[in-house]
């Protein structure tokens, strides 16, 4: 599957997930050879010190004294109990109380001190490993007293080979259950990949225009990435319907103030006086100027329209904006500096967003405030500590927009009644594009004094929190 | 019917390529294959087997290996054993293969360490019973028999099991009162083990001694001279003889009648052993699978060294009676307590005290 436009594939999941349990079960595996071959040894020790001390007690057990003297009789099933471990070596030794040897083999290593009843122990004898025990029989009898110690050893070959068959079992069961988990564990790979499967089937059927949310079924583990796919349709279904709305506006804005513009034009090539071809030719020209302002703002809301989807936001001072706002504004359009009032609070008032798009937004208001309200006009930055929210507000002392019209103000072309040739109404619309872009909203009012008031309002950034 | 049979002729065999033949004091050393001087290898055999019994499978393995010379040398059980102690020390030089009927002494060399194994194909298809710690590996199946004098003693005497006997020897005036012979246990490694196992294997071991010792049984040395005395009439019954030894003598004389008591017969495999300072271990190792290859098998059978239970079978040696109970005496570990010095002594005190000293008769 190498389709072009995948960058950087990464190793497939199943194989990070046959890795990691590889790794895993590597680990494990050692840990539980180690712990499993330790078992076996302690298990076969254990096991064949029981058959040993078994036929010590028998032996301790079959010695008799007779007129003073220690009698051994070896019992066979002592020696039965020891060929129980079929091919090792077989020891033993009778000691009296003097430390003499009664019978077997003298030279058996026996315990220093024969205190305990019954104690184990490992030695070398006769060129091999033999683990022996050691028992005590305590006499009181007329003619003697004191103690015999019966040794009883045998070499290690069924210990070792029983420890390694409990060891290769302990493996065997351990590797099984490795490769079922392994096995598992691909099977959960597969099925829980199953609705990554369905989610590519469902875009791939689907219709290259359909940018509808997908509904495909999904456990809660891939929800998070139907989202960012749903998320993702829906920005680009706004993108593309914005792309064609702004589009059908170009071309709706567009049409009249040039079908007027070429009106005028063949009204002056038909007309031979020269004093009315300068007004025609200024009235060309008025409507040229409004034409390019109408082109402007046609870019500048394409361009705010891109930003907001795709500049990073960042915290930025809104008072900042403002004064960017206040000094990029038509300078024509201030009769007197007096008409203009920034109210800027002393402290920052900082938000997340763009600050382009926000000089944009906010010059629009200041524009229309300044173009079709009534001076004076205040420009202020606020910090809505109640809210949350920081505000831009403009507001004139003129009539302002009518109620009856606030509610479709932000949308595109919602022209109220006065606007002029000039304007084609876009300056709203790209305040509340540059509004909803920050999470904010746009909202008209009027003040205690009657002024209208347009206020740009966006989630306030804590400050310190940057 | 049982037919126990030895498919041998025996004396037919002796030895005619045995080149040289030292009689030294007990010890009788006979060569086998090429000449010494041109021999490439010497396998060196010491063993409790007569020459004449032993020397077909010594002969055919000779025959097998180019330019190999074998030298056995026949000893005594007892004696065997020293040389191999003496020679897993250091003091003297090791044979390079131990063949002894003893095979509670075999198990105990190897128990010492004087021992090195042999893990041939041949050796683990044996049964557990019949090897240890693939050391020690029985080669034979002799039976423990009753051998008793055909014309003598009248078929409905002939004792079928332990049973039998006890019953015949009950009458103060039986037959068989001081003419039943069995081996002197303190010098037969043979007679011990077969009366020890005797003891382990029944409670009719004590009265059977008992009955033993009321009829002044005569304890003496050597299968040999007690079947040649059974044959010629002097005792009516030889108790626990060998069966190899009895049946071959029994192929070759009417008189002598064999029989596997039904109670239970003891079998004894004799046992080979490598001893561990061997100069030709490989050697010997080859050997020991030879002996156990179909081949060796069937000329140790002819041998009269193992004895096959056949019903089929037309042998020289047949007796009547039900299917014995065989037990073979187990290669293990146990065989040690026989050994052991107070054990040894306990029961040798057992068999003196019942048998009243009748050890000490006739040779």
């Amino acid at each position: 599957m190498t389709e072009p436009g995948i960058a950087g594939r990464t190793r497939s999941i199943t194989v990070r997930l046959a890795a990691t349990i590889a790794l895993i079960l590597a680990a494990g595996g050692v840990a539980i050879s180690i712990a499993a071959y330790a078992y076996g040894r302690q298990a076969a020790q254990e096991a064949y010190d029981r058959l040993l001390a078994g036929a010590a007690f028998q032996i301790a057990q079959s010695v008799t004294i007779i007129e003073g003297h220690v009698v051994v009789n070896l019992p066979v099933s002592a020696f039965e109990l020891l060929a129980l471990a079929p091919d090792d070596r077989v020891f033993y030794r009778v000691i009296g109380p003097d430390g003499a040897t009664i019978t077997g083999y003298d030279d058996l290593p026996s315990t220093a001190t024969a205190k305990e009843d019954l104690a184990f122990y490992s030695a070398d004898y006769s060129g091999e490993a033999v683990r022996l025990a050691s028992a005590v029989r305590r006499f009181a009898e007329r003619g003697f007293s004191g103690q015999v110690q019966v040794v009883v050893g045998h070499t290690t070959r069924a210990r070792a080979a029983l420890a390694r068959d409990i060891t290769t079992k302990a493996l065997v069961l351990v590797a099984g259950a490795g490769l079922a988990l392994v096995a598992l564990v691909a099977f959960a790979v597969r099925t829980s990949l199953g609705p990554l499967v369905r989610i590519e089937q469902a875009l791939r059927s689907r219709d290259p225009k359909d940018l509808s949310p997908l509904t495909v079924s999904t456990p809660r583990e891939v929800e998070a990435i139907v989202a960012a796919i749903n998320r993702f349709m829906s920005r680009l279904s706004s993108r593309v319907t914005v792309m064609q709305n702004l589009i059908a506006d170009a071309t709706h804005q567009l049409k009249t103030p040039i079908a007027a513009v070429r009106a005028q034009a063949e009204l002056a090539i038909e007309e031979p006086d020269p004093a009315r071809l300068r007004t025609i030719a200024r009235r060309i020209h008025g409507r040229a100027v409004g034409l390019s302002r109408l082109a402007d703002q046609l870019l500048n809301q394409a361009l705010i329209i891109h930003r907001s989807d795709a500049a990073a936001q960042e915290v930025i001072d809104l008072r900042e904006v403002a004064i960017r706002a206040t000094d990029e504004t038509d300078h024509d359009l201030l009769s007197s500096g007096l008409d203009l009032h920034l109210e800027l609070p002393e402290h920052p008032v900082h938000a997340r967003g763009d600050a382009l798009s926000l000089v944009e937004a906010t010059k629009n208001l200041l524009s229309n405030a300044l173009r079709y309200g009534t001076p004076p006009v205040w420009f202020s930055v606020e910090h809505d500590h109640a809210k949350g929210t920081a505000e831009f507000a403009v507001t004139d002392c003129g009539p302002g927009i009518p109620e009856s019209d606030w509610k479709d103000s932000g949308r595109r072309f919602a022209r109220s009644a006065g606007s002029s040739p000039d304007s084609a109404g876009l300056g709203l619309a790209i305040v509340n594009a540059v509004a909803e872009a920050h999470r904010g909203h746009l909202t008209f009012s009027r003040t205690a004094e009657g002024r209208f008031r347009v206020t740009l309002a966006v989630p306030a950034e804590q400050d310190g929190s940057q | 019917m049982i037919r126990l049979r030895v498919m041998a002729a025996l004396f037919a065999v002796l030895a005619t390529r045995a080149w040289a033949q030292d009689v030294d004091g007990q010890s009788r050393v006979t060569q086998f294959g090429a000449w010494l001087d041109s021999a490439s290898a010497v396998l060196t055999i010491d063993g409790s087997t007569d020459t004449a019994v032993f020397a077909p499978i010594l002969e055919a393995f000779a025959k097998r290996v180019p330019d190999l010379a074998i030298r056995y040398r026949e000893i005594t059980t007892n004696e065997l054993y020293q040389l191999a102690e003496r020679g897993c020390s250091g003091a003297e030089t090791a044979a390079d293969l131990v063949v002894s009927s003893s095979i509670d002494q075999q198990v105990k060399l190897a128990n010492d360490g004087c021992a090195q194994p042999n893990h041939s194909t041949q050796v683990k298809a044996l049964p557990a019973w019949a090897k240890w710690r693939d050391e020690v590996v029985g080669l034979t199946y002799e039976p423990a028999v009753i051998v008793y004098n055909r014309d003598l003693v009248p078929p409905a005497q002939v004792p079928q099991s332990r049973f039998d006997l006890i019953d015949l020897l009950r009458p103060d005036d039986n037959l068989f009162n001081g003419r039943i012979a069995t081996y002197d246990i303190e010098r037969s490694g043979v007679g011990y083990l077969f009366a020890f196992m005797d003891a382990q294997q029944a409670t009719t071991f004590g009265r059977l001694i008992e009955a033993f010792g009321r009829n002044k049984v005569v304890a003496t040395c050597c299968s040999a001279e007690i079947i040649d005395a059974v044959a010629s009439g002097r005792y009516l019954i030889g108790y626990n003889m060998l069966g190899s030894y009895a049946l071959a003598r029994a192929a070759g004389d009417r008189r002598i009648g064999i029989v596997a008591p039904t109670d239970y017969t003891l079998v004894l495999a004799r046992a080979a052993l490598i001893p561990k300072r061997a100069k030709n271990p490989d050697l010997a190792r080859q050997f020991i699978d030879f002996a156990l290859s179909d081949a060796g098998r069937k000329l140790l059978s002819e041998s009269g060294l193992i004895v096959s239970f056949d019903e089929a079978g037309g042998g020289p040696a047949s007796l009547a009676g039900v299917v014995p109970t065989l037990r073979p005496i187990a290669l293990s570990p146990v065989l040690l307590i026989g050994l052991d010095q107070q054990t040894r002594e306990n029961f040798l005190a057992l068999w003196r005290s019942s048998l009243g000293g009748a050890g000490s008769g006739v040779r």
